[in-house]
């Protein structure tokens, strides 16, 4: 296959508000290859999810739209595609798994029935043969004892375990690209080590490129090889991993890093005090303005990221910062 | 040490009462703004309307069956010959006081049941949820004919009448919100800091139990003026006062002959819950924070 | 020990009754704290870490009254707080102030910030009104908020400042005791950073003690002087910050720590992660050994038979597990 997987280039999402319309995604443009585990990191309402849902065509009815820009998926351009075409895909190709397992899953059926009805509509198996596929995925992602489980609802089952069954469903149609918008947030830290963990070698059988929405530096680290950093609709930084947590170029970056107190190899007595980023996430209002959108909280700000929207700056191959002042962060 | 905490600097916000942001909201609601000239324009009729025109509407002022706009009388005269115009305007007042009453019975007897039972829990809620039920269960407007017809038909015992079988949905609000708001940290909070029982009902939930109970009793208002004439167009109405639904009910049988002796209170009826309906509807919108977010 | 612990906790239990099935009129019990005890010392902060389901929450509730216990002592300074009542109860409220999880429904939504900050104060009736107001003052000032803020509602806040009003209302009886129930887990990460700092800062201006419960080792290694793990309503492992996060000894408080994702790479390299496959059991039917028997990578016969009591190590380190000797060796 040549050229990357997915190619998204100069995207633009408004959004319809009270306010007036607001570029909730402004001029994003990232590529995600076959297989590779990419990673965007923020603050909520710095349109990570939104990113996602611009991608899988399910931006919310009547206020969201793709104003500009386009997504190239295997060639083919979603922003022009047809509805019925988007449904295709988002059964097939690209699948989503969400924060909260237990409102993802329709109550009323078994995990089984869900699992089989996505194999019957999107692949046309037989019901016998989609059963016996919904079993053996529940294997797939290690849910033990799967011939009993598979008929259980929701219900009767924990939360990491329900985050499973979505991945199941999710990976049912054995999709190009997973998208998992912050999928381990409402579980417990050992089940989420357990779901990476799975992901991870899921990744490995299927060949799947997982794009992982999280705001936990810590999970990139341990999940993707590289991330990119958004905030107020803008991607802040990208790069490989171990390069931008080793030397962010952006103060955001930076910021995100430092600001968690971490668990390091070997605590000592010392604990200095975490560092700050003053403020809030701009409002919606605030999005579309020719300037840094970090500045207010920026430590390094001068006159020129008031006035001024900073260019993308390349180090080295692969990390990009849009900050006036990253070479000297 | 504290002084080295940086205070971000931003623009000063006026401090907005969620209840001054939900005027705004309700302004912007024209079927409510619509519904709220109207009712305070029959509130402004009944109260200034009987001392302006001053005809007795129980006197016979002119021939039986006179139809509007004719020999002077604006609305017409009755079976009796009585004025309509004065009967509208004596029966806005009646109509609206027992309306008002009756839902003020409801709310007071709703919200005190409702209060205690998502408060205290456990075996008092299981009484007063019981006794909710069996009068929940009752013929509203049976009972209440009972009432009148034991006790009299006199203005208090009709506003009482109906405030008693129309209590229960009041109290099963009231109990509801009761229940969620209770589980909220800040009530947890307001008992970590040795709030009392009492303030904690009545200065704590219920302010904040309130906007569903608002809407509610709004709505109250309305359906209580159409119990009110339901009891009167049976004749059950103290015959001294003048209302809508009684102006109804004694023209009744002329309904063929002198079809606006009938259908002139009744377009009043008609018009006055209606516009208590929108304001209600209004009301609901401009109180429930889920809505207000869009 | 005993002179300068502040919080004495001993054997708390905290059971809630269950219906379960068709069985009529039979109550089983779900014991979410069973027979735990701890102290804190004056100054300090003792973090409780668990899972969902662990207990820390109701023990937290529990020792501030806002749950009623079972059995146990819960003494301040001394004084038996489980015995009071009523109007003592009442007034002793002030000593033990919560911070909660939740910014957005921690704050009367009907009261202006000050009114919320002021609560305390006008329920308990022990400062003249006269001076109240100063002490609102101080605190708006001591947590980072503008004096003209004092008059706006909550919802006109973002989530940190909401937990800034959250906690200025928990300092002002000035207890002696501040449990903080997850108190930044509802917050985006960078604001975290800013309600850390300032609980840390509060503690030395203040000389608070803290009862901090989390879910987050990585806020709680940053926050506390010692930790006590928390699994199905038991404590199984005690010790001061240092010791156990670099010498865990618990199989359970291993894995637990192995399981954080870390930026460090020298950590993710140097760390073998310890699977703990499964779920824990059915809490209201608690199988009778140790309780993490069932996930436990190095479990043995004894520890499903018998259930190991919490033992003092060198050091004051407590852990509570049949396969750890008095040498403090991790049976891993």
């Amino acid at each position: 296959m040549s050229g990357p997987l997915l190619k998204v280039e100069n995207l633009r999402i408004e959004l319809t508000t009270r306010d007036g319309i607001a570029p909730v995604i402004d001029n994003l443009s990232f590529e995600l290859n076959a297989g590779e585990n990419i990673s965007f990191v923020g603050e909520s309402g710095c349109g990570k999810s939104m990113t996602a849902l611009g991608i899988m065509g399910l931006l919310p009815e009547k206020i969201g739209r793709i104003a500009s820009g386009s997504i190239t998926f295997d060639g083919e351009d979603l922003t022009a595609a047809s509805e019925a075409r988007l449904k295709e895909i988002r059964g097939n190709d690209i699948s989503m798994i969400f924060q909260e397992p237990m409102t993802s899953l329709n109550p009323v059926y078994t995990v089984g029935e869900q699992i089989a009805e996505v194999l019957r509509r999107h692949q046309g198996l037989s019901t016998a043969q989609a059963w016996t596929k919904a079993t053996e995925l529940l294997d797939a992602v290690r849910i033990p004892n799967p011939q009993a489980r598979v008929s259980d609802y929701p219900f009767q089952m924990s939360g990491g375990q329900r985050q499973r069954v979505m991945i199941a469903i999710a990976l049912a149609c054995e999709p190009k690209i997973l998208i998992a918008d912050e999928p381990t947030t409402a579980l417990d830290v050992t089940v989420q080590a357990q779901i990476f963990d799975l992901l991870r070698d899921l990744q490995a059988e299927t060949g799947t490129a997982i794009m992982l929405i999280t705001h936990d530096m810590g999970a990139v680290a341990e999940m993707s090889e590289r991330m990119i950093v958004m905030y107020a609709g803008r991607k802040a930084e990208e790069g490989r991993v171990d390069e931008v947590i080793e030397h962010a170029r952006h103060p955001y970056t930076k910021g995100l890093i430092s600001c968690v107190p971490h668990i390091m190899q070997t605590l000592t007595e010392e604990r200095h005090k975490l560092t700050e980023i003053e403020g809030i996430v701009p409002s919606l209002r605030e999005f579309g303005r020719n300037n840094c959108l970090f500045a207010a909280r920026c430590e390094l700000v001068e006159d020129r990221c008031l006035n001024e929207r900073p260019p993308e700056n390349s180090f080295g191959k692969t990390q990009k910062a849009a900050c006036w002042r990253a070479e000297e962060v | 040490m504290s002084d080295t905490v940086k205070v971000p600097e931003e623009e000063v916000v006026e401090a907005r009462s969620p209840f001054s942001e939900a005027w705004e909201m309700f302004r912007k609601n024209h079927a409510a703004m619509a519904g709220l000239v109207v009712l305070v324009l029959i509130v402004v009729a009944a109260i200034i309307g009987p001392p302006l025109y001053a005809v007795d509407p129980f006197e016979m002022v002119w021939a039986p069956f006179s139809p509007p706009g004719v020999d002077g009388f604006i609305l017409g005269t009755d079976y009796l010959g009585r004025d309509l115009v004065a009967a509208l305007l004596g029966g806005a007042r009646v109509s609206l006081i027992i309306g008002l009453a009756a839902a003020f019975v409801t709310v007071a007897i709703g919200v005190t049941v409702g209060a205690l039972a998502g408060f205290y829990l456990g075996w008092v809620e299981e009484v007063l949820m019981r006794i909710t039920e069996f009068f929940q269960v009752l013929p509203t407007l049976l009972f209440s004919m009972v009432i009148v017809a034991l006790f009299g038909a006199s203005l208090p015992m009709i506003t009482f009448a109906i405030g008693v079988v129309s209590w229960p949905p009041v109290a099963r609000i009231t109990r509801a919100e009761f229940l969620r708001i209770r589980e909220l940290e800040y009530v947890t909070a307001s008992r970590a800091s040795g709030a009392k029982n009492f303030k904690l009902m009545f200065s704590v939930i219920l302010p904040n139990a309130l906007p569903p109970i608002i809407v509610q009793s709004a709505l109250m208002v309305g359906s209580a003026i159409l119990f009110e004439a339901g009891l009167s167009f049976l004749g059950l109405t103290d015959p001294n006062v003048v209302s809508w639904g009684q102006v109804i009910g004694s023209n009744r049988q002329y309904i063929l002959d002198a079809p606006y002796t009938v259908t002139i209170p009744g377009l009043a009826i008609f018009v006055t819950v209606l516009a208590i309906s929108l304001v209600g509807d209004g009301l609901n919108d401009a109180l429930n924070p889920k809505l207000r977010q869009r | 020990m005993a002179d300068n612990a502040l919080l004495n906790v001993e054997n708390l239990t905290v059971r809630f009754s269950v219906k379960r099935g068709s069985s009529w009129g039979r109550k089983s019990y779900l014991y979410a704290v069973d027979d735990i005890s701890f102290q804190i010392k004056r100054g300090e902060t003792l973090a409780i870490v668990g899972e969902s389901g662990s207990g820390k929450s109701t023990t937290a509730l529990a020792v501030a009254r806002l749950v009623p216990a079972h059995s146990g002592r819960v003494e301040l300074d001394g004084e038996d707080f489980l015995a009071l009542e009523d109007e003592a109860l009442r007034q002793a409220r002030s000593k033990i102030q919560f911070i909660f999880q939740d910014p957005y429904s921690s704050l009367n939504p009907r009261l202006r910030a000050e009114a919320i900050v002021r609560e305390p104060l006008d329920s308990l009736k022990a400062v003249p009104e006269a001076d109240r107001q100063a002490i609102v003052d101080r605190l708006f000032k001591a947590v980072g908020l503008r004096k003209e803020q004092q008059r706006l509602f909550p919802h006109q806040f973002s989530g940190g400042q909401r937990q800034r009003i959250g906690i200025a209302r928990a300092l002002v009886t000035q207890p002696q005791l501040v449990i903080c129930d997850e108190p930044v887990s509802a917050l985006d990460v960078a604001v975290q950073a800013q309600i850390l700092n300032l609980l840390r800062e509060l503690q030395s201006e203040f000389g608070l003690t803290y009862l901090f419960i989390s879910h987050d080792l990585g806020v709680v290694q940053h926050m506390c002087d010692s930790i006590a793990v928390m699994y199905m309503g038991k404590i199984v492992e005690h010790a001061d910050r240092l010791s156990l996060f670099n010498n865990p000894l618990h199989p359970y408080t291993a894995a637990l720590l192995s399981a954080v994702p870390s930026v460090d790479k020298a950590r993710r390299e140097a760390t073998k992660r310890i699977l703990i496959p499964g779920d824990p059991p059915d809490p209201i039917n608690p199988p009778k050994g140790c309780r993490f028997a069932n996930r436990c990578p190095v479990a043995q016969a004894q520890c499903r038979d018998a259930e190991p009591p919490l033992r003092d190590l060198k050091g004051g380190h407590r852990v509570a597990c049949h396969l750890v000797g008095d040498d403090a060796v991790s049976p891993l």
